[in-house]
């Protein structure tokens, strides 16, 4: 209960203080709006359906995605984990690699995909890829080796090895890479979104600065900041309460 | 090689009787009526004449140190278990005795030599060998029922039957209540029983177990000495037992194998011919113990040797417990 007085706490004062400087008029109003202009932007925008369209859109992208990536980047970790030969080649590249932002990969996606849907997939998936990649590749090292030795015993091999043992063995050990890798994937989307104008939250966002809509530019942005907070509070949360439960692990703190 | 073999004469007259055997104590009772009916396979050893259930012939591992230079792990190991068995394997920390399951188990292959079950050479895993581990081998993302299923699901065995020898298996072990309890929530000792089952639900003929109950405290330990024992002469398995504690394995054994430190060798055999059910604490077992310990003491000596000289890493176990 005092975790939630507080919080009750700062977000009023947050929210006075901006009442407080919108009311001052300082700035002009269709620069910096009250909450309730912005509040009034969020009602209109999800009663025209733009919002629900552009949440709708965007989400579906962002999960064809990240779905590509967490599939691709666990066989690449796995890869790189398991072969010295590939850890010593692709494992340099890879962390290097990360140091691109993805959104540095929008030319190239343009010019092999056009101006297209796969050109934003392709994106969000390179801002992802490497994050879930080298999460598994360590998830993989971290795991303790008598996980396998004791599931090759039990009969496990190949594929049954993989799915019945070295993927549930090694999950509490990659959940935090699957949370950075959604975080990616969805700045990526945002970015690439604001880029390519169609529908989308990201082009949403651009029709309220080229509207000159300061409400509808915020309202847009809380709507994004909700939903990645949504998704990694109850999504990935849950994730990490129910590995917790299983193996019996001590809540990370 | 010279193996010295020791006989322990028993202390006890040995009824004679048609049916009697030492394994099979009269007192321990049919553990069929407890457990209700099921059509679990119980092998009466299949014995072919002649060829043992585990034959090592001349076993030799050597590998490569980080610094390069060539370790020879086990050499010219030549043992025959025979089906039933209960072979221990003593040996100081370093005599590689835990390594020579794994090659059992097929884990990790031989540089030379040939490994034999039923006179087919090993290649690879198999689950007519399971190993049970000292510690943390079981699954903690799958409940206690889950864990004793694994082999039988890999082998694709129905569900059904997986559900009623899982069920069978963990009353065996009296766990039947955990069934749907998670890894965490159980003891050491708890674990280690749960393991049991995992690795009999498999029905494998050989059971390797690398020191099992050398992380539990004593009387847990003494429990599940009576009660691996028990489950031994109902389900007739042959197991080799590895561990570094003496009395463990003169308790336990038909027949205590000793390896010499870093290489392991066979240094000598001892039949064991106490009756059983033995307990940890009986004189004879104390006596046979202390014997067996005489011949290890050169062995401990010279790995402690090792230990202090080449600066073996703190966290390597040290020496054997009598």
């Amino acid at each position: 209960m005092k975790r939630a007085a507080r919080y009750i706490i700062f977000y009023a004062a947050l929210f006075g203080l901006w009442t407080l400087l919108a009311e001052l008029k300082i700035w002009p109003p269709y620069l910096f709006p009250t909450p309730w202009g912005v509040g009034e932007a969020l009602y209109a925008g999800f009663q025209d359906h733009t919002y629900g369209i552009a949440i709708r859109v965007s989400m579906q992208r962002v999960l064809i995605g990240y779905s590509i990536s967490v599939v691709l980047g666990m066989i690449l970790g796995l890869g790189v984990a398991s072969s010295k030969f590939l850890e010593e080649t692709m494992g340099g590249l890879l962390v290097s690699l990360q140091s691109l932002p993805s959104i540095c990969w929008w030319p190239l996606a343009l010019l092999w995909f056009g101006l297209n849907q796969n050109a934003i997939l392709f994106v969000v998936i390179m801002g992802s890829l490497l994050s879930v990649t080298l999460a598994m590749e360590d998830g993989r090292k971290q795991m303790p080796k008598i996980f396998s030795q004791a599931g090759r015993n039990l009969g496990a091999k190949g594929f049954k090895l993989f799915w019945y043992v070295l993927l549930p063995a090694s999950l509490p050990f990659i959940v935090s890479g699957l949370k950075q890798g959604w975080a990616f994937a969805w700045r990526s989307l945002i970015t690439a979104e604001m880029l390519y104008l169609s529908l989308g939250l990201g082009q949403v966002l651009m029709m309220g600065r080229d509207l000159n809509d300061m409400s509808s530019v915020i309202a847009v942005m809380i709507l994004i900041i909700a939903i990645g907070y949504v998704v990694d509070g109850v999504v990935f949360k849950g994730m990490e309460r129910h590995l917790q439960n299983k193996w019996g692990l001590t809540p990370a703190t | 090689m010279s193996t010295n073999v020791q006989k322990f004469p028993s202390q006890f007259p040995i009824p004679a009787g048609p049916n009697f055997d030492p394994r099979f104590p009269a007192h321990s009772g049919s553990p069929s009526g407890k457990l209700g009916p099921l059509s679990v396979s119980r092998p009466a050893p299949a014995v072919s004449p002649g060829i043992a259930k585990v034959g090592l012939s001349e076993i030799c591992l050597s590998y490569r140190t980080q610094s390069g230079e060539r370790l020879l792990a086990l050499d010219h190991i030549n043992l025959q278990v025979h089906a039933g068995e209960f072979v221990c394997v003593v040996g100081p920390s370093g005599c590689g005795k835990s390594t020579l399951l794994h090659l059992i188990a097929g884990l990790h292959p031989q540089t030379s030599g040939q490994i034999l079950i039923d006179g087919k050479p090993v290649q690879g895993p198999g689950t007519d060998r399971i190993m049970i581990f000292q510690e943390h081998a079981l699954f903690p993302w799958l409940t206690v029922g889950q864990n004793v299923e694994f082999g039988m699901k890999m082998k694709g065995i129905a569900k059904a039957e997986r559900e009623e020898k899982t069920r069978y298996y963990l009353k065996l072990v009296h766990l039947a209540k955990f069934e749907k309890s998670y890894i965490h929530q159980l003891s050491g000792g708890m674990r280690q029983r749960v393991a049991i089952a995992r690795a009999l639900a498999t029905e494998p003929d050989v059971l390797l177990m690398d020191e099992p109950f050398a992380a539990l405290d004593a009387q847990t330990r003494d429990l599940l000495h009576d009660e691996l024992e028990r489950i031994w002469s109902e389900t007739g398995r042959t197991i080799i037992f590895v561990t570094h504690n003496v009395r463990e394995a003169v308790r336990l054994g038909d027949r205590v194998v000793l390896l010499t430190f870093r290489p392991g060798r066979v240094k000598s055999e001892f039949p064991v011919e106490l009756p059983r059910p033995r307990h940890l604490e009986d004189p004879t077992v104390a006596r046979a113990a202390r014997e067996i310990l005489d011949e290890l003491r050169d062995e401990i000596n010279r790995s402690l040797e090792a230990e202090y000289n080449e600066g073996v890493k703190p966290h390597v176990k040290t020496g054997v417990e009598a």
